[in-house]
């Protein structure tokens, strides 16, 4: 009796689950190109050179080779605490300049703000290449070339547009009356930021904070060009690998998985986070 | 203990006037009700008192002190919002000790103060779980909950019922007031809903486009409104408003001819007037009566049976007449009726919408909600 049911499934309904199954291959597909790439640099991290060079091929007996060749060359740590530090001291600044910049704009707007946040925006749509002359001068006056204090500095400037953008969207979503309530219970701007605004805006600050790691973590035009040694951070790992000696696939790849790898598993971890808050305030 | 002063409070938002010099003395543990058409400038007024938002111009007293100056929280106010305004990601207990959590009272003193609170209120169940666990009423009494536990002097309500199912806002209103004599506190209550300001009030504060129309005890708003708007405003279902001629004018009142022919003589005076003032009466549908000899007829358009009354639209000329009459009554649409008034009913408006003052008070016209408790009640005020 329930075979006969199933089959008897009406065709709007099996057309619907063709379509769906169809969806989902097309899905499937569109993920793994993709992810290919990603997953090619892994596999030939693990590879000799000479089969790095041979026949693409899924099938090989992997060694760490290309790792020991790559750490006995470079201290790759140092990289990665330079990278470490500049994407998260440049984000805990930007966010520090951010949230009261956002707050006026978002809860004491003035006639100019809307423009204020529009060129604020348009300053991202110059090529930094534009102003590179003039930012190493100044860096080199000034002492800041290739110190970690230069690049958190200038990704905190080429971050804090889209930050202050994102947090004001965040914040304008929130209820003023709270923030009036929270106010007639006798807390000052700083207690209302604290204790309800903060709070309540979380997963919103938590998205933009990591969004602006993922920005200067993958930032490689100024690092290349400000940092030489001591502040390098893993972009300029990398370059280094290319080049003089000519291309050596498996430990290009090998150096670019351990350069990724710190990101991608904090990407992986806080993805739900990421998605809530990017979505925060579409769907209410 | 605590009294309110208005001094020619106005407010502009830009070019906009949205208050324009309002006076107003609230008197210590009275309820005073807002109450306006949306636009009217209630809220903003309200929102002034509480410091929420700066008068353009003239002077907020509380217990004779100028406060204009003073923030929200130092004002000795507490404010109960439309949208509850709880804070999500505290308890119950959170919420209603926040603001002696800002004002750094110890602990202990604290879960006193909201126990005390919770109690009154029916919330202790309640007080470790999350706004968004809670329901549309208990919402509203955390809310009121935060605001008992400041002790202010004046409550401040920005219609507080609006989002509630109409059986809760029964409940929650009679709650209120029960609420207000237990607090003994001044209140002052938001709202464009006239039913909340006639059950609640002891003094109606009526708002039109930034000015005040009237100010009063409910039964003197009700049975002497002082204009046309307050008549249309006060009551429902609404006042009907219909054209009459002048015909004669004594001190003993004013002798008016109805749509039809007939003439009433209406005790209200009138000395003042010329013969070419155009005049309106206004007559409320409860106050019309069926009647076969009555001066008034017209066509049944609609009838709507309540059960223990019925509402007829009568058409008369250009005007649609709502009739409240009895349950039983046998009419059916398309009917033709007959119907009257007593003459002290009638309102008498001239042709700036100004009310004809009654030549007889109404004897209820000065009771306040407090009137209507036996004697020695607690929160008889002295």
């Amino acid at each position: 009796m329930t075979t006969r049911h199933i089959n008897a499934a009406p065709p709007a309904l099996r057309s619907q689950q063709a379509r769906q199954l169809l969806l989902t291959l097309v899905g499937w597909a569109v993920a793994l190109t993709i992810f290919f790439p990603i997953l090619w640099m892994v596999l030939t991290g693990f590879k000799t050179e000479t089969a790095a060079i041979a026949d693409p091929s899924f099938i090989f007996s992997p060694t760490l080779e290309s790792y020991q060749a790559v750490n006995a060359r470079s201290g790759y740590a140092r990289f990665a605490l330079n990278s470490v530090a500049v994407a998260f001291g440049s984000t805990f600044l930007a966010l520090l300049i951010a949230i009261p910049c956002a707050y006026a704009m978002a809860f004491l707007p003035t006639r100019r703000t809307k423009g204020t946040l529009l060129w604020m925006l348009s300053t991202k749509m110059l090529p930094p290449v534009g102003v590179l002359v003039p930012i190493y001068l100044i860096f080199r006056d000034v002492g800041l070339l290739d110190t970690r204090t230069g690049l958190i500095l200038i990704y905190t400037l080429m971050n804090l547009p889209i930050v202050v953008w994102m947090l004001y969207t965040f914040f304008k979503d929130m209820p003023r009356d709270i923030l009036e309530a929270g106010r007639m219970d006798g807390a000052s701007t700083f207690q209302e930021v604290f204790y309800l605004l903060l709070p309540l805006t979380m997963p919103g600050i938590a998205s933009t904070g990591l969004l602006s790691v993922i920005l200067s973590w993958n930032e490689a035009f100024w690092s290349l060009n400000l940092t030489t040694s001591k502040a390098a951070p893993l972009t300029a790992y990398i370059a280094s690998f290319s080049s003089p000696e000519g291309l050596f696939w498996a430990k290009l790849s090998a150096a670019s998985t351990m350069a990724i790898a710190p990101i991608l598993v904090l990407g992986w971890m806080t993805q739900k986070q990421m998605v809530r808050g990017l979505t925060f305030g579409a769907v209410k | 203990m605590a009294t309110l002063q208005l001094r020619n409070i106005s407010k502009r938002f830009g070019d906009t006037e949205v208050i324009k010099g309002i006076d107003l003395d609230v008197n210590d543990r009275e309820f005073v009700v807002f109450v306006g058409p949306s636009g009217c400038g209630k809220s903003t007024l309200m929102r002034m008192i509480a410091g929420l938002e700066s008068a353009s111009d003239g002077d907020i007293l509380i217990d004779g002190q100028r406060i204009n100056e003073v923030g929200p929280a130092d004002r000795g106010l507490a404010m109960v919002f439309q949208s509850y305004a709880l804070y999500p990601h505290m308890t119950v207990e959170g919420n209603m000790g926040f603001s002696m959590r800002l004002a750094g009272v110890p602990k202990a003193e604290r879960r006193a103060k909201v126990l005390e609170a919770a109690r009154i209120l029916q919330l202790e169940p309640l007080l470790d779980r999350k706004p968004k666990a809670l329901s549309g009423g208990q919402r509203q009494r955390v809310a009121i909950g935060r605001a008992i536990v400041r002790n202010p002097g004046i409550f401040l309500f920005d219609e507080p019922l609006s989002n509630l199912d109409a059986a809760l806002r029964v409940q929650m209103r009679i709650e209120l007031a029960r609420l207000h004599d237990e607090l003994d506190a001044t209140m002052i209550y938001v709202t464009h809903d006239q039913i909340e300001a006639m059950t609640m009030a002891d003094k109606i504060v009526v708002l039109h486009d930034g000015v005040v129309e009237q100010v009063g005890s409910p039964m003197a708003l009700y049975h002497h409104p002082r204009n046309r708007f307050v008549a249309g405003f006060i009551g429902s279902p609404r006042m009907n408003f219909l054209p009459v001629t002048l015909v004669d004018i004594s001190p003993e009142g004013v002798t008016i001819g109805l749509p039809g022919g007939d003439e009433r003589h209406v005790p209200v005076e009138g000395m003042h007037l010329t013969a070419d003032t155009a005049l309106e009466i206004g007559l409320r549908p409860e106050h019309l009566v069926l009647d076969e000899q009555g001066p008034l007829s017209g066509d049944i358009k609609v009838l709507e049976r309540l059960g223990g009354q019925t509402s007829l639209y009568v058409q008369m000329g250009d005007e649609l007449i709502t009739i409240m009459a009895d349950g039983d009554v046998a009419f059916r649409v398309n009917d033709t009726v007959r119907f009257g008034f007593a003459p002290e009913r009638a309102h008498l408006f001239d042709g700036e919408g100004r009310a004809l003052e009654s030549l007889h008070q109404h004897p209820l016209a000065g009771v306040t909600r407090h009137d209507n408790r036996a004697p020695g009640t607690a929160g008889e005020p002295a």
